[in-house]
């Protein structure tokens, strides 16, 4: 019982849902106020996290399932800011499209419960259980804008998708039980025999799964359509969150159990890496809506992180935690911005209802100029140097092809970044926009705009934190 | 000295710019405005003149070095400089504020984002020529290419949008290659400090893909053929003082480039590679000047004309003799004064008639006499006169090329005519001749600003051209070292 307060935050937060639902029964018209206490509740767990647990090395809690440490902590800490601020910027983007309900805060509260589960995990089960958990609650955000065709769409799609990919992440799973008598990580890395090839179809299955949780190429087709279809602000939770859970869990599955079968996963990660850094540069050459440019832009970025962990190295694994750091703050600029293009209520979301709003927004396109140079890898910001630590790692293990495509296809990335540059300052203007948006909107575009910007004047203080994190 | 006089100068424009981007410009003229980033230059050009004085000449150690940790425990903020970087230092500083005087008649819209974006791009330009790291070099060779995008794309002609593509694209695409050397150099060697770099030595196995790294991006920078095809583009459709910085500076970022780095990095690699430099080298002389030739546009006639004499400065570069090295300074520093001068003029009757091509003009000189006077100075200048300080880079170089490779020197030579055939018959073309186009007669001569940027650029192109003394003190120190060590290295492996 003691080691109850290890898992606080997640104790607290599912307390907090079950109280929020019963809340949002009784009381009526009580959106915005469970909205608030939302906020509240992630904000906490945030903190808690921050004084009690984040100077745990490592613990096993639950029989060895549950695994504590630095790993899990600062992800868990990345998550829940990560939604903290999705939340805060939803508020005024819902109660505008009208969606204003209290079913929005309380998906995002069990999905981020189902996130810390995963990133905990160290049993083959409770990360099912985790994964499944984030899933629900993601397929009704998808479609939490019912009224809208795309929306219902974009849910049904990822919910068969995302069925199927559990189905196979599933039988991966009970392939490595049955060949290794253990749903625990470290036990199965214990017993393992590697002479066993049914052990590598069970880890191509999880790793398919993963994959596809995280859309990565070849199993990214369900992104475009899902992102261009939710609700902007579920599509900002999309970009973002559940890929900070599920590449912990990709770093834990891979690095905890199979570590000695590296040989066999390692090729698999090199080809997920190069296949979606590739796919993710020229796919989004013609796109024209914003939402559907930025899936196949996250592919390509899911590909850096990739090429980090497939570099086999503490390195590599603390590079590509500091690029979905860095990622995620350059995601939360870039649709900070996509939510301030609204006009009479409407929101735009396509490339060219940016044209030349550098002439009436002059901040707001400064902004985004400095984050789309950012995306595209272009020192000296932040953008550069999550690629910069991600190809160190990589040529240290003399992976020299990995990183001469990577850096190879983030020319072609730049080509529509500066597309999308070119768009708002060089094409002619158009109406302008509203200047009246919520503070949390202007503090979330501001905050991420200015550690872009300013991120080289100290950039040793997030490789400190990173540094901590070994796992190998 | 406590005073961290380089980075100093690295930041006084970054910091002139954050005053500019802060300031209101709600007036016509914007007076203000050009005031602030004009003082912020100018502070700066005094300040490297300053550490110019303060330089000692003598020493062949680099000077003025600070050393901060920067990326903990693998990449330290180093920057220091030597007689190499101190000239390029003040040709940037120098060439700045004419840049700044300069919009007054060329730049309409969104004068201030212009200035912010030439500042912030001298802060950068600075950065690439005092870094002592590889990380920090690359750092500031990349941000500059975010401002002049925007200088090439926001105030450019009718084709801007693709020449800001074009240039944007195959600088990054040769840059990266040099990415993977640096961070292959810090696992080979454990460092990217420069100065440890010159005394370890990199293992040889290992200097011909380094260097091949290094040459893409800094024959695509320099430019040199077959990879120069971006420069014309982005020339022609840069606004006037974009394509000063272009030529005058960005240009001899990749020459320094080859200098700092190629020759102190890979010796054995350059002495591999110094055939392929060659041919490269008298291509980019004999062919561009005929392409030269036949230009009608008169900026991409002197964009082409860059190309031509960069490749001098390759093949001065690459002769490793102290004539060959010196005269490549020296003709670097003389390009960009006199190309910076030329495009000037260019932008001169620009203004006044809006047409760049060679045929609208003809006989201009009646008109304008101020400005054709000073316009042959350039052109004379340009096409290596003795007397500007365009003579002796080329001199040099041709003396350093003559010791090491009889043949080449001799077909660069034959560059030198058609240097003087393209530029003379471009004057010949614009100033002289029939006054056929009556709309010329309503030209005004040079204004005072214009007058002002001019002369300043003509004074040291004449004053170095008959007493280049100061130029070659400052730099015979750090090329003799460099030489010297490039010599050891050699032997060494």
């Amino acid at each position: 019982m003691e080691n109850l307060h290890f898992v606080l935050p997640e104790i607290f937060l599912s307390l907090s849902i079950m109280f929020l639902l019963i809340l949002g029964v009784f009381k009526k018209d009580s959106s915005i106020l469970i909205h608030n206490i939302s906020l509240i509740v992630l904000l906490i767990s945030a903190v808690i996290i921050f004084n009690e647990i984040i100077e745990i090395e490592k613990i096993y809690l639950f029989n060895g399932s549950i695994v504590i440490d630095y790993l899990s902590s600062f992800m868990k800490i990345i998550t829940l800011l990560a939604a903290f601020i999705v939340l805060a910027i939803s508020k005024s983007y819902l109660k505008i499209i009208k969606i204003l309900k209290i079913e929005y805060p309380i998906l995002i509260l069990s999905s981020i419960l189902g996130m810390m589960i995963m990133i905990s995990s160290n049993d083959l089960i409770v990360f099912y259980m985790g994964l499944e958990l984030q899933s629900l609650a993601l397929y009704v955000l998808a479609t939490f804008n019912r009224n809208n065709l795309k929306s219902s769409e974009a849910g049904l799609k990822y919910f068969v998708l995302s069925a199927l990919s559990s189905g196979l992440l599933l039988y991966g799973c009970s392939l490595i039980y049955g060949f290794s008598g253990s749903t625990n990580f470290d036990t199965i890395a214990v017993q393992l025999n590697s002479n066993e090839y049914a052990l590598t179809f069970g880890i191509v299955f999880i790793l398919v799964g993963l994959a596809f949780k995280i859309s990565a190429v070849p199993f990214h087709m369900w992104a475009p359509d899902v992102y261009e279809g939710s609700p902007t602000t579920v599509t900002l939770f999309f970009t973002m969150v559940p890929k900070i859970a599920a590449l912990t869990v990709f770093i834990r599955f891979l690095y905890v159990p199979f570590l000695n079968l590296i040989d066999q996963w390692q090729m698999i990660l090199v080809f997920l890496s190069i296949a979606s850094m590739l796919f993710g540069a020229i796919a989004a050459i013609g796109q024209t809506n914003i939402k559907r440019l930025i899936a196949y832009s996250s592919i390509g970025h899911i590909g850096y992180a990739l090429a980090g962990l497939a570099s086999s190295s503490n390195d590599g694994i603390q590079s590509s935690i500091m690029y979905i750091t860095i990622y995620v703050i350059m995601n939360l600029g870039l649709f900070s911005c996509l939510l301030m293009m609204k006009r009479n209520n409407e929101y735009y979301e396509n490339l060219e209802d940016l044209s030349g709003i550098s002439k009436h927004h002059p901040l707001l396109s400064l902004s985004l100029l400095i984050i789309l140079f950012s995306l595209a890898g272009i020192p000296p910001l932040a953008g550069f140097f999550a690629k910069f630590y991600i190809f160190k790692a990589v040529i240290e293990q003399s992976m020299y092809f990995l990183a001469i495509v990577g850096l190879l296809s983030t020319v072609v990335a730049a080509f529509y970044y500066l597309r999308i540059i070119k768009i708002i300052y060089f094409d002619p203007e158009k109406e302008k926009y509203d200047q009246n948006h919520s503070p949390w909107l202007k503090f979330s575009l501001t905050f991420s705009t200015i550690l872009i910007l300013f991120y080289f004047i100290f950039p040793s203080q997030l490789v400190e934190i990173v540094s901590r994190i070994n796992i190998i | 000295m406590n005073f961290p006089i380089i980075s100093a100068l690295i930041l006084l424009p970054a910091i002139g710019s954050l005053f500019l981007f802060f300031s209101r410009s709600n007036n016509e003229k914007n007076t203000t405005i050009k005031y602030v980033a004009l003082f912020t230059s100018l502070v700066n050009f005094l300040l490297s003149i300053y550490l110019w004085l303060l330089f000692d000449q003598v020493s062949s150690e680099f000077q003025f070095v600070e050393d901060r940790e920067w990326l903990a425990g693998f990449v330290n903020y180093k920057v220091g400089i030597d007689g190499i970087s101190i000239l390029f230092i003040i040709l940037t500083t120098f060439i700045t504020p004419l840049c700044i005087i300069s919009v007054n008649n060329t730049i309409k819209i969104r004068l201030r984002d212009f200035l912010i974006a030439i500042l912030i791009m001298e802060s950068f330009m600075i950065g690439v020529f005092c870094s002592l790291d590889l990380v920090v070099f690359y750092l500031f060779f990349e941000a500059g290419l975010i401002p002049m995008f925007l200088i090439v794309g926001i105030w450019g002609g009718t084709r801007r949008i693709y020449s800001a593509f074009k240039f944007f694209l195959y600088t990054l695409l040769g840059s990266v290659l040099m990415l993977v050397a640096i961070i292959s150099i810090y696992w080979i060697s454990g460092t990217t400090d420069v100065v440890k770099l010159y005394e370890l030595g990199i293992d040889a196995k290992y200097q011909n893909l380094l260097w091949l790294a290094f040459f893409s991006s800094f024959a695509v920078k320099t430019p040199m053929w077959p990879v120069h095809t971006w420069l014309p583009d982005a020339h022609v459709e840069a606004p006037t003082a974009g394509s000063v910085l272009l030529a005058a500076i960005l240009l001899k970022m990749a020459g320094y480039g080859f200098i700092r780095f190629s020759l102190g990095l890979f010796p054995i690699a350059s002495e591999l590679f110094t055939p392929l430099i060659y041919v490269l080298s008298v291509i980019a002389i004999i062919f561009t000047s005929l392409i030269a030739l036949m230009q009608e546009d008169m900026k991409k006639l002197i964009a082409y004309s860059s190309v031509a004499h960069m490749g001098f400065v390759t093949l001065g570069i690459f002769t490793i003799q102290q004539q060959g090295i010196e005269g490549s300074i020296i003709q670097m520093i003389s390009h960009g004064l006199v190309s910076a001068a030329l495009f000037l003029c260019v932008g001169v009757v620009y203004d006044r008639m809006h047409s760049r091509l060679i045929t609208t003009y003809g006989g201009i000189v009646t008109i304008i006499p101020k400005y054709s006077v000073l316009f042959m100075i350039f052109a004379l200048a340009s096409l290596g006169l003795p007397g500007t300080s365009g003579f002796i880079g080329e001199f040099l170089i041709l003396m350093g090329a003559f010791k090491d490779n009889f043949l080449v020197a001799v077909v660069a030579s034959l560059g030198v005519i058609l240097g003087a055939a393209y530029i003379l018959w471009l004057y010949k073309r614009v100033v002289f001749g029939e006054l056929v186009n009556k709309d010329l007669e309503k030209m005004k001569d040079l204004n005072r600003s214009e007058y002002f940027i001019l002369i300043s650029l003509a004074i040291p192109i004449i004053f170095f051209g008959f007493y280049p003394e100061p130029l070659f003190n400052t730099i015979e120190v750090s090329v003799n070292n460099l030489i010297s060590m490039y010599n050891l290295n050699l032997i060494n492996k």
